[in-house]
């Protein structure tokens, strides 16, 4: 399915007991596009994501997702988040505890939709055997998983990740962030991913967006944002063995843990460099891709 | 025991069943808008509901009884219009339970919802269900302590209330005495064998219900951490 282009220029006052927070944010998204948002705490990632999310009714200005209207104040049109067709992954996951894994699933499920699509689901993101587990039971990276699937159920226009990868330790989180990147890619979805972590920025972003006191302070490539900092050793590219990277340096061969990358293998022999970041290393076909 | 003394229990059990199911329909929508508002009339709406627990129910029964009473411009209105005359009835009763038995419903419900994280409601509208949908799919079954509390204790509390419906039931056999006032009454005439059996059954059912309450309790604790 055709991904819409969501545009959107909103504003939000938000008046606390001893502060008040101003949200002024006009951004396009294009179909099919990963976007990074990034900023401190308290910048306002999260409440960007529930005014697309159609969560804070509050919100002013417009939201068009192709040629749908999701919000126009000024006409007071307001679609309600039921109506939007938005998938969200909160960062607490927000499985329903008195419900399955499974029932969690069917309860996504639009009404008339097969079933054959969450068993589908379940065998493609590895969560059969924990069809019939509560919540409670699962580790955050099965409840992240749990919560991604549900939010596909419905083949969401628009995917809204509110940093779904902080509450793991750094292995599952790589993990995570390949099965983040595969679903990006079979599903061409276009996604909004708040994050403050650079190393997922310039892993996944196709673009990034960096908020400050709930405006946009910079906006570009990952790695025109978000240089990297760390070595970079180049190297001959030797194949994969146990899920760790051979790569021969100079006289030397080094096998590293990679984390993912967005591209396909390199071929035996081929040209490589290697970032060794602050968490893993990562590859790159050209220095500073 | 005789017949009489079938019908008072009955009666009771009748009064607290139906106080217990208004009061949860009456008492939810107030407990989530306490939950939920920022209003500043929260305080006062708040104050309000709980002041049942602190007033004699005498109190509450004196002021009920005035203002349903046919020489009352209200209770009068009540009468001509709707036909309805809560004085020394048995609807009386229930209305009268429904204002002294309000905290114990009302106070469980807001304490289970203001424990229920907002996200998961707001997840069940980002898949697209309704309001409805998520009150009975996700709201209901994820406060469910709070349900059993609520019902539990209104009931129970509405079964030993005496006060409010002696001012404003009295003691009429079939329609306003139920086993609290009877008790008295055996008293009062000194048959402290039926005063017994009334008083026993009380002990016992009152007994049985809180057992239910903290063993559902106990249940959702294990339920929780499995």
């Amino acid at each position: 399915m055709a991904q819409p282009l969501i545009q959107a220029e909103v504003a939000l006052l938000l008046k606390g007991k001893k502060s008040v927070f101003n949200l002024e944010i006009a951004l396009t998204i294009e179909p099919g596009e990963l976007l990074v948002v990034t900023g401190e705490s308290g910048s306002g990632k999260t409440t960007l994501l529930r005014v697309l999310a159609g969560l804070e009714k509050k919100a002013r200005g417009c939201i068009f997702s192709g040629t749908s209207i999701w919000q126009d104040s000024s006409k007071k049109i307001f679609v309600p988040p039921q109506k939007r067709k938005v998938g969200l992954v909160f960062q607490q996951y927000a499985l329903f505890p008195n419900m399955t894994v499974r029932e969690n699933l069917l309860y996504a499920l639009p009404k008339g939709g097969s079933k054959k699509i969450i068993t589908e689901l379940m065998e493609v993101k590895g969560l059969t055997e924990l069809a019939d587990n509560y919540p409670p039971q699962l580790s955050g990276g099965q409840q992240q998983r749990v919560a991604l699937a549900r939010a596909l159920i419905q083949k969401p226009s628009l995917l809204l990740l509110d940093e779904p990868l902080s509450a793991l330790d750094f292995t599952m989180r790589s993990r995570l962030q390949t099965f983040l990147l595969d679903i990006h890619r079979q599903n061409q979805l276009t996604t909004v991913l708040v994050t403050h972590n650079e190393d997922e920025i310039r892993q996944l972003a196709n673009r990034v967006i960096c908020l400050k006191d709930g405006k946009i302070s910079a906006e570009g490539i990952p790695n025109a944002l978000f240089p990297i900092k760390q070595s970079t050793l180049k190297g001959l590219w030797m194949g994969m063995e146990k899920n760790r990277g051979k790569v021969k340096i100079g006289e030397n061969e080094v096998s590293v843990s990679l984390l993912d990358h967005h591209f396909a293998s390199p071929l035996l022999g081929e040209e490589v460099w290697i970032d060794f970041g602050a968490e893993g290393a990562f590859l790159q076909k050209n220095k500073g891709q | 025991m005789n017949e009489p003394f079938w019908q008072t229990l009955l009666l009771t059990l009748q009064l607290a069943t139906y106080t217990t199911l208004l009061l949860f329909l009456l008492g939810f929508p107030l407990a989530y808008w306490l939950a939920h508002t920022r209003s500043r009339w929260r305080r006062w709406i708040e104050s309000l509901v709980s002041l049942p627990l602190v007033l004699p129910p005498t109190v509450i029964g004196f002021y009920l009884l005035l203002a349903f009473s046919p020489g009352n411009p209200f209770g009068r209105w009540l009468h001509e219009v709707f036909g309805i005359q809560f004085v020394f009835s048995f609807a009386g009763l229930v209305v009268g339970s429904l204002v002294y038995s309000l905290p114990f419903m009302v106070q469980p419900l807001q304490a289970g919802l203001e424990g229920l994280p907002s996200q998961l409601v707001e997840a069940s509208y980002m898949l697209g269900k309704s309001r409805w949908q998520t009150l009975t799919r996700v709201i209901l079954p994820n406060i469910r302590p709070s349900l059993w509390s609520g019902a539990i204790l209104t009931f129970a509390h509405t079964v030993g209330e005496f006060g409010v419906v002696l001012m404003i039931g009295g003691n009429i056999p079939g329609q306003t005495r139920v086993a609290s006032i009877a008790i008295f009454e055996e008293v009062e005439s000194l048959h402290y064998a039926q005063a017994h059996q009334y008083a026993a059954i009380l002990v016992v059912l009152s007994f049985l219900l809180l057992l239910a309450f903290y063993s559902l309790n106990q249940q959702h604790r294990q339920w929780r951490n499995r």
